[in-house]
């Protein structure tokens, strides 16, 4: 995986417009090397169900992308389109592409299995495995056939999810039988445990109380110098705070439904001391839930 | 309390005391529905309690080791016991439970897991609905023309085919609802993971689901050892030992009641009272033990 950095001069004037796609030097589709995941979706439909239109956020190496917006704009479906989670809802169709390292994700020949292989997934809501603490984190390594010292790996992974101090003494109990917040960090440690390139989050923290949170956020930081992160969050300053990059995604409803699309995406610093969209001005002030 | 007196037309006065009132319709009906509905579970409780009475009253009589080792006795002979049934009814239950568990879990893996809706699943799933209906002496018909005509001989095998068919619905029914109460959210945690629908199947569905599958295997279980008709005329009776030949008639606890009870000879009725007190406890264990040891502890 290309780890170059996007100039700061070149990355101010690429993302000058509302929408970024329309000025960053893609090319020919996902060629752009800066990109690690270039989204860009024209729409989303669940049946019959429009979900998500013209929303194209390519996502940087090394970086933490956030999405905000209020309920029901398609932040988490978007998100799940990046490693094809929405491949299991019955009905899921869209228009556009995903180019992940510069391959398109949804091309007929590729293996959804091995996309997933090398992107990490903490959903919204705990789903820890009915199997032992340490079981649960080793998971993921024994799938990727992992030959080192599992004890070390799941140590690392459970510090780095600020999780160890509590289980040390008990990984041989069940995952099932911690506290939600606790259950919630173990499925962290289980997704940073195979060292993702890609690790995508929907609302990680929501569950969990500020000191975990704040342990959390610290450890999306020191993750993203080897990794890249993607997170939806509902958390204005946890945006603000870990954030390299937001997306803001709005609610359409002029056609009758409830289409979500995107409306600014530009750096974190930017977006929330000078935003440009009235939108995102009045969400940010906390006019829309 | 004191509400405006506007509301006054519409809502009745509030009492100004919390205190129960028995006299109070309200309070009345509820007492008495309450008491019908605990007497009437009472009284749907009672055959069952009734019926463990008699056994244990009838039987104890000739409880005592040497009933489990001795062999069942010849007409108008005294000793012996019913070891050879007690052995029998296990060799053919673990027979049909060969026979059962793989057919039944495989069908509730496919029917959870691949199958789904398709019209294939849908069938299988009616099929096994109607089957857990079947009168049990069809499968020891079905079993008689398929293992006894083609084999020449009756044999605790065919006594196993028939409890198998008897089984493998209830086993793939209520396997496929254990698969099918796994948390989807589980399955999608592994699925995130990059897993394929094998290894989720393999390494989360099943284990996830093996009590409640094995809760189904043991009430499947628990009927197939108590039935007499399919094994009347596949796997008969024998008045010897288990010797390792299973394609040799043997001895079962339900054929020896059926064959006891009605007889002549003091003795031998006793005998079935006894096999039938030592059959009614093995089947309430077996429903016991799937009901508790089958739970998961540590789930809230």
């Amino acid at each position: 995986m290309t780890t170059q950095q996007l100039s700061p001069t070149m990355t101010d004037s690429k993302l000058d417009s509302d929408r970024a796609s329309a000025s960053l030097p893609v090319g020919r589709a996902g060629a752009d090397p800066g990109v690690v995941m270039d989204c860009r979706i024209k729409t989303l439909h669940y049946g019959n169900f429009l979900a998500v239109r013209d929303t194209d956020i390519p996502i940087v190496p090394n970086e933490i992308t956030s999405f905000i917006g209020p309920s029901g704009c398609g932040k988490s479906t978007v998100l799940r389109s990046l490693n094809r989670m929405n491949d299991f809802v019955n009905g899921f169709r869209f228009t556009g592409s995903v180019h992940y390292r510069g391959q398109d994700i949804y091309a007929p020949n590729v293996d959804p299995v091995a996309v997933r292989r090398s992107i990490g997934m903490v959903f919204q809501q705990p789903n820890p495995f009915a199997m032992s603490i340490f079981k649960n984190v080793a998971f993921g390594l024994k799938l990727n056939n992992f030959k080192g010292d599992y004890a070390e790996r799941v140590e690392k992974a459970l510090r780095g999810a600020a999780l160890w101090d509590e289980v040390k003494d008990k990984l041989n109990t069940s995952g099932l039988s911690l506290s939600g917040g606790q259950q919630q960090r173990l499925c962290i440690a289980r997704a940073i445990a195979v060292e993702p390139e890609l690790l995508l989050m929907d609302e990680p923290c929501s569950a969990l109380d500020p000191i975990a949170t704040r342990r959390v956020e610290d450890l999306m930081l020191e993750l993203k110098e080897k990794y890249t992160i993607a997170i939806v969050t509902h958390n204005l300053q946890q945006a603000q705070r870990v954030a390299d990059r937001t997306a803001f995604l709005f609610v359409d409803t002029s056609a009758g439904g409830r289409t979500g699309y995107l409306i600014e995406y530009r750096p974190s610093a930017e977006l929330f001391s000078d935003p440009r969209e009235e939108r995102t001005k009045a969400y940010i002030r906390g006019e829309f839930s | 309390m004191a509400h405006a007196a506007s509301n006054s037309q519409d809502i009745p006065a509030q009492k100004s005391s919390f205190h129960k009132s028995l006299g109070e319709p309200r309070t009345l009906v509820n007492t008495g529905l309450t008491v019908l509905a605990v007497a009437l579970s009472l009284v749907a409780m009672f055959p069952l309690f009734s019926v463990l009475y008699m056994l244990l009253v009838k039987g104890a009589a000739l409880l005592s080791p040497s009933l489990f080792s001795e062999l069942t006795p010849g007409a108008g002979m005294d000793g012996g016991g019913i070891g050879n049934a007690v052995v029998g009814t296990l060799v053919v239950v673990l027979i049909a439970t060969a026979m059962a568990l793989p057919l039944g879990f495989m069908g509730a893996v496919y029917l959870a897991e691949y199958g789904g809706e398709t019209k294939l699943a849908v069938v299988v799933r009616f099929c096994g609905k109607v089957l857990t209906g079947l009168p049990s002496i069809l499968a020891g018909v079905f079993a008689y023309a398929m293992v006894v005509v083609t084999t020449g001989s009756f044999s605790a095998f065919a006594g196993g085919a028939a409890m198998a068919i008897l089984m493998v619905p209830t086993v793939m029914l209520t396997a496929e609802s254990a698969l099918k109460a796994v948390p989807s959210k589980m399955k999608m945690a592994a699925f995130g993971m990059g897993a394929t629908r094998a290894q989720v199947v393999t390494q989360i569905v099943i284990p996830t689901a093996i009590p409640g599958i094995l809760t189904g295997v043991m009430l499947a279980l628990a009927r197939a050892m108590g039935e007499t008709a399919p094994l009347l005329f596949t796997a008969l009776f024998s008045d010897y030992w288990f010797e390792g030949e299973l394609l040799k008639p043997i001895a079962s606890l339900s054929v020896l009641i059926y064959n006891f009870a009605g007889s002549p000879f003091e003795h031998q009725v006793a005998l079935a009272w006894a096999a039938s007190l030592v059959l009614v406890t093995i089947v309430l264990v077996l429903n016991i033990i799937a009901q508790v040891a089958t739970r998961r502890p540590e789930e809230h």
